[in-house]
């Protein structure tokens, strides 16, 4: 008996916090059937803001990939004075509020900033520019492939590593051929769960973006733009397609995600 | 000299694990590292890999100074104790790994790979992944890794450690036999006395990361440099305050000139070998406990019963230190 409570109570829990919403905008999406819905998806606005998304993401994608398998392998496999501060220093952007992220970015990056101001002269604008939006979300989705491949580099210890180099590998050859292929399954599910966050991400690029329609926008602000100027079908539609995207790689993290035992 | 150690020294942190080392391996020669643990064998093998670095000495192979050799350009051959195998690769695609660095025809691997993979009798497995293979063939897969680039030397760090008993024993009169054939100069690390005494043509003894000594197993059974060396490759046992090996003393149901009086407090009966427990009590020393090691035919002939006081004496060949 007390199985079934328990059952029905985690499963009104899930209704009403994450199917009832979601489906209640898929279905307000289609309510006029899909003509609409392609239409206010495919206008220029939507697409731009497609475009800016998925650029964003794909720069922070790659850096946080280089970034993360560079800084994994420093963690697990050298030892050096400050190795500790790193360690605690990659988790901090899962404490700090994304907001604040932002704001630190303008501080440090925008016109009246020293370094702002010095790239100013150099003619790259950061803040409200695509590259201020970049880096709020690298920051944001920082430690998301460090800390997917740092338990796999550590059971996988070096021996296969150190076995490569006495039969002549170097060590570009042995990351490739043996460090790589070791921590596959890892990396492919710390980098989907990277590009689900820097698709998704809204705060801090909301910040230092300054929403600018048709310029800055990317597809988590175009929805808030939408919803906020009555265009409900729009923001409804824009906010399926995320929903859609965010459903089909919490799939393939399924498929990717390393496996116990293994 | 396929291998000169000149007076390596190596810290980890504060631990001195290798003091002023120096080692020569013969060319063409099967030499065992043998030691306890933490006596810095597998730290000495890994510095002749290059494997570690060492904070003072010199490490030549075939005549050329390797000391500050990266590991991929000493050529040498490493086989580890937990195999280190390629577990996203075959079988075949394992033993090809340093050829396959070294650029070389296809065609040559395939041939090359074969022929190893027959040498380990592996070759009905070359597609197999290491998962599904058992421990001994996977330490055979390695080896044959290792040999694929015809390496000027051959180093094992506890190549049998990791399995049973039986495989063991297998596996060592086959790297004995693989030796035999293919002739390149082999260093391995055990802490096993009779793993070294059976396959290896000569022994260096290490503990305390010093050499305590170095010589053909005979040298260094009939020679011990030390009471540790002594008691390191053998069991040995205490009588008059000396160190002597149990099958070297006599048991006596009288006294005679220089024998010592013992009660016997246990007999031990495995098969063949009789163990008798006993308490020595020599004029000048404390009551000691001695054991001694005799033949089935022995136990029986003298009718020793727990309680019997008996007469020692070490044979007048037996080998005695003073301890």
């Amino acid at each position: 008996m007390a199985k079934w409570i328990l059952r029905l109570v985690a499963l009104a829990y899930l209704l009403f916090l994450l199917i009832l919403p979601i489906g209640l905008i898929g279905w307000r999406t289609f309510a006029d059937g899909l003509a609409p819905v392609i239409e206010s998806l495919t206008s220029e606005e939507a697409l731009h803001a497609m475009r800016v998304t998925v650029e964003v993401a794909i720069w922070a994608v790659v850096l946080n990939t280089v970034f993360g398998v560079g800084a994994a392998i420093l963690l697990v496999r050298r030892e050096f004075p400050g190795k500790r501060l790193l360690n605690a220093l990659i988790d901090l952007p899962l404490a700090v509020s994304p907001v604040v992220v932002g704001l630190a970015l303008i501080l440090a990056y925008g016109k009246y900033s020293t370094v702002g101001g010095w790239l100013e002269t150099a003619g790259i604008q950061v803040i409200f520019s695509v590259p201020g939006m970049v880096l709020a979300t690298v920051f944001v989705s920082l430690p998301l492939v460090v800390r997917a491949i740092v338990p796999v580099l550590e059971q996988m210890g070096d021996d296969q590593e150190q076995a490569a180099r006495t039969l002549g590998a170097g060590g570009w050859a042995t990351f490739r051929r043996i460090t790589v292929p070791g921590i596959r399954g890892a990396l492919g599910y710390g980098i989907v769960l990277c590009l689900a966050r820097a698709l998704g991400e809204y705060g801090a690029v909301a910040v230092v973006s300054g929403k600018i329609v048709g310029e800055t926008q990317t597809l988590t602000l175009f929805v808030e733009e939408r919803y906020l100027n009555y265009e409900v079908l729009t923001a409804f539609a824009a906010a399926s397609l995320l929903a859609l995207v965010a459903v089909a790689t919490l799939l393939i993290t399924r498929v990717l995600r390393p496996k116990e035992g293994n | 000299m396929a291998i000169e150690v000149r007076d390596v020294s190596k810290s980890f942190g504060s631990t001195p694990v290798l003091k002023d080392v120096s080692v020569d391996i013969t060319s063409g020669s099967l030499t065992a590292l043998l030691g306890p643990s933490g006596g810095g064998k597998s730290t000495l093998l890994r510095v002749i890999a290059g494997l570690e670095t060492p904070d003072a000495g010199t490490v030549t192979i075939s005549g050329v100074d390797a000391t500050r050799l990266s590991p991929q350009r000493r050529n040498v051959g490493f086989v580890f104790q937990h195999y280190a195998a390629f577990k996203h690769m075959s079988v075949f695609r394992n033993v090809a790994f340093g050829l396959e660095i070294r650029k070389r025809p296809k065609a040559e691997i395939r041939k090359r790979v074969d022929e190893l993979l027959q040498l380990v009798h592996l070759e009905q497995f070359r597609d197999r992944y290491p998962a599904q293979l058992s421990g001994g063939q996977r330490q055979r897969m390695a080896l044959a890794r290792a040999l694929a680039v015809e390496p000027e030397v051959l180093l094992l760090d506890e190549p049998f450690g990791a399995l049973d008993a039986q495989v063991r024993k297998e596996l060592r009169t086959w790297l004995r036999r693989l030796h035999d054939e293919v002739h390149v100069t082999t260093v391995f690390v055990t802490h096993d006395q009779e793993e070294a005494m059976d396959v290896s043509d000569s022994i260096v003894v290490l503990a305390d990361g010093q050499v305590q000594q170095a010589g053909t197993p005979q040298q260094l059974y009939d020679e011990p440099a030390s009471p540790f060396v002594m008691s390191f490759l053998g069991p040995v046992t205490r009588l008059d305050g000396r160190l002597v090996r149990p099958h070297d003393i006599d048991i006596a149901t009288s006294p005679e000139p220089g024998t010592v009086e013992a009660t016997v407090n246990r007999i031990v009966h495995l098969g063949f070998e009789v163990r008798v427990e006993l308490q020595a009590r020599s004029a000048a020393e404390d009551p000691e406990d001695v054991w001694v090691q005799v033949t089935r035919g022995t136990a029986e002939g003298l009718r020793l019963r727990t309680g019997d006081t008996v007469h020692l004496r070490a044979i007048p060949s037996a080998l005695s230190l003073t301890v």
